[in-house]
């Protein structure tokens, strides 16, 4: 192991060590624990300048203010309603490809493959103005399908790779026995392939559940109307509402990030297998 | 297209295989491949074509003619001071964002070990991966406050003088680089936290053996292992610092008048705000050929992993 277990150190090295760790995370969070001491701030302590001592007053009612005086829950369902079914069509799609690539040797292989890794690559930019105007072209700009359907297209290309290469690890024999019994390809997909896949598919799932979530340029290019605004072009648009409330926009910034942080936490070992995937070997 | 109707398709290829039986097994690999290959041609590989067509004409995005003017747009876009500053402060990224990983690393030696409370601690240093772009930019607008962020509260407290980070042309660039770095340098930190627990003990002890201790056998004995997991850690790097733009949008705009601009913005306040769809596209096309270079970098290392 490396570097050395820190148990084999003497004790004052090692509450050095403890030490360090405590100091480290403070400075790496400070950014993150201003917001949340601003979030419970009330307007007195700032008018008194009381910016960083201690509140006089925990006020936790400025998070049910952001509920009530703005479309936040509107904005948190949009992002619901544009993220479920891009994650749900970009797996299945990708599943299937990512099983083509895996197991099948043909021309062309590795040229597809090479198509969905580097596409996945591109600047946002090249593809904005034409996926812009084929949305407006097709009246789907600024609806949920417009997004829904970008992202179910673009994160394909990632999760293809991603199901490729969790694919290859499946022994051949398995195909070949299953083969052997007379099951054609489809059936070998659908009851051999598909029940071995379920580790990588959540793993797979909350990474891109948390990409599609977070995105904030494609829902500034696509949609404008608050009916249909995700979380981040809404909370981008509340901060210039609110202009120095700073303890709204932190409210409101810890609530827009609750859920994916949520997500992480209580998946955490899928997320980080989705996301490592390749750091070995 | 329609994601539930895609599962329903496939099902019947399953449910009523004799119908498909006859089909060539050259085919098979086709019929899995055509869904993911088609929406993912729609909407990624013909928009790059169609962006680097649109770059020779001039068009509003409204009207429904569009003016050819060939190179015009690239013409214009060089002698332009905006586009300049925004391919310099790219550069700045591409530079600065590769201490992501040096950071990272740095980290996750910090914390591989096995102590209690560890798991939790490490996932502490990770979770600013899952924040939005947005998220962290209005994070470290307040902390950056000039009057009263948190930042000049703590430089008060040591005897430093204020400073106004994302109003002085000289610090905005670096300061909003120094917030992406939050998220990059967490999302380092776990490649190399998973590639530090793959490096081979025995190797590690025949080192100790021949007396390489600390930095030593850090560069001699573990960088070289963690070949893998820097590989990914820079490439995510470099695509991430050129594909930056939330934050930018978020904290400044692109100001203090246009000197945080970087070219994914700059591309974004021609095309949408001013309505200059060709000439955005243009830009668009620049930026893409940058990327290019380490896009083909990537795949021709992949290829090779491939093949040996």
């Amino acid at each position: 192991m490396f570097p050395a277990p820190i148990q084999e150190a003497s004790a004052p090295k090692r509450y050095a060590y403890y030490a360090a760790i405590v100091i480290a995370l403070i400075f790496w969070l400070l950014p993150l624990l201003a917001v949340l001491l601003t979030s419970v701030r009330s307007l007195e302590d700032f008018n008194v300048g009381n910016y960083w001592g201690w509140p006089k007053e925990w006020k936790f009612s400025n998070y049910a203010e952001v509920f009530q005086q703005t479309p936040m829950l509107r904005y948190m369902l949009n992002t619901v309603i544009i993220t479920l079914p891009a994650v749900a069509g970009a797996i299945t799609l990708a599943t299937l490809a990512g099983y083509a690539l895996a197991k099948y040797r043909f021309r062309g292989n590795l040229l597809m493959f090479c198509m969905f890794v580097g596409g996945n690559f591109v600047p946002f930019q090249i593809l904005m103005v034409p996926v812009r105007n084929m949305a407006v072209r097709m009246g789907l700009y600024d609806t949920y399908w417009a997004l829904i359907f970008f992202h179910l297209a673009f994160q394909t290309g990632f999760c293809a790779l991603f199901m490729r290469n969790f694919i290859s690890t499946l022994p051949d024999a398995l195909m070949e026995s299953a083969r052997v019994e007379g099951a054609n390809e489809f059936q070998i997909f659908w009851s051999i392939i598909l029940p071995l896949m379920r580790p990588a598919l959540s793993a797979l799932a909350v990474l891109i559940f948390t990409f599609i979530w977070n995105d904030y340029f494609w829902a500034l290019v696509m949609v404008q109307s608050d009916a249909v605004k995700p979380v981040t072009t809404g909370l981008s648009a509340l901060r210039g509402e609110w202009v120095a409330s700073w303890q709204l926009i932190s409210a409101g910034s810890i609530i827009a990030a609750v859920p994916p942080v949520a997500m992480f936490f209580i998946l955490q070992r899928q997320f980080i297998a989705g996301l490592t995937l390749g750091a070995v070997k | 297209m329609n994601p539930p109707q895609e599962n329903v398709s496939l099902q019947s290829e399953v449910v009523v295989p004799a119908k498909r039986h006859g089909i060539s097994i050259h085919l098979v690999p086709w019929i899995f491949l055509a869904p993911g290959a088609m929406v993912f041609g729609i909407y990624v590989i013909i928009p790059i074509f169609q962006s680097f067509w649109l770059s020779l004409f001039d068009w509003d995005g409204l009207s429904p003619t569009k003016k050819f003017i060939g190179l015009d747009n690239y013409v214009a876009l060089f002698q332009e001071e905006q586009f300049w500053t925004s391919l310099k402060n790219n550069l700045y990224w591409l530079v600065l964002f590769l201490l992501g990983p040096v950071i990272g690393l740095a980290i996750a030696i910090l914390l591989n070990q096995k102590i209690r409370a560890m798991r939790i601690v490490k996932s502490l240093f990770f979770f600013p991966f899952v924040l939005s772009g947005v998220v962290v930019g209005l994070v470290f607008s307040w902390f950056y406050e000039p009057s009263h962020g948190l930042l000049n509260a703590v430089l008060g407290i040591f005897g430093l003088p204020s400073i106004s980070p994302l109003s002085d042309e000289r610090l905005v660039t670096p300061s909003i680089i120094a917030a992406a770095l939050w998220p990059q340098i967490a999302y380092c930190m776990i490649l190399y936290l998973t590639g530090l627990t793959a490096v081979d003990p025995e190797q590690i002890e025949a080192a100790r053996i021949d007396g390489a201790r600390g930095l030593k056998m850090l560069w001699h004995v573990i960088i070289p292992q963690l070949r893998p997991a820097t590989f990914i850690a820079v490439v995510v790097t470099i695509i991430g610092a050129l594909r930056s733009f939330d934050l930018v949008q978020v904290m400044t705009d692109g100001g203090p008048f246009g000197s945080s601009s970087i070219l994914a913005y700059f591309m974004f306040q021609q095309s949408i705000t001013n309505f200059r769809m060709g000439y955005g596209a243009a830009i668009a096309v620049v930026l893409f050929l940058i990327m290019s270079v380490f896009i083909a970098f990537f795949l021709r290392h992949m290829i090779r992993n491939e093949r040996g």
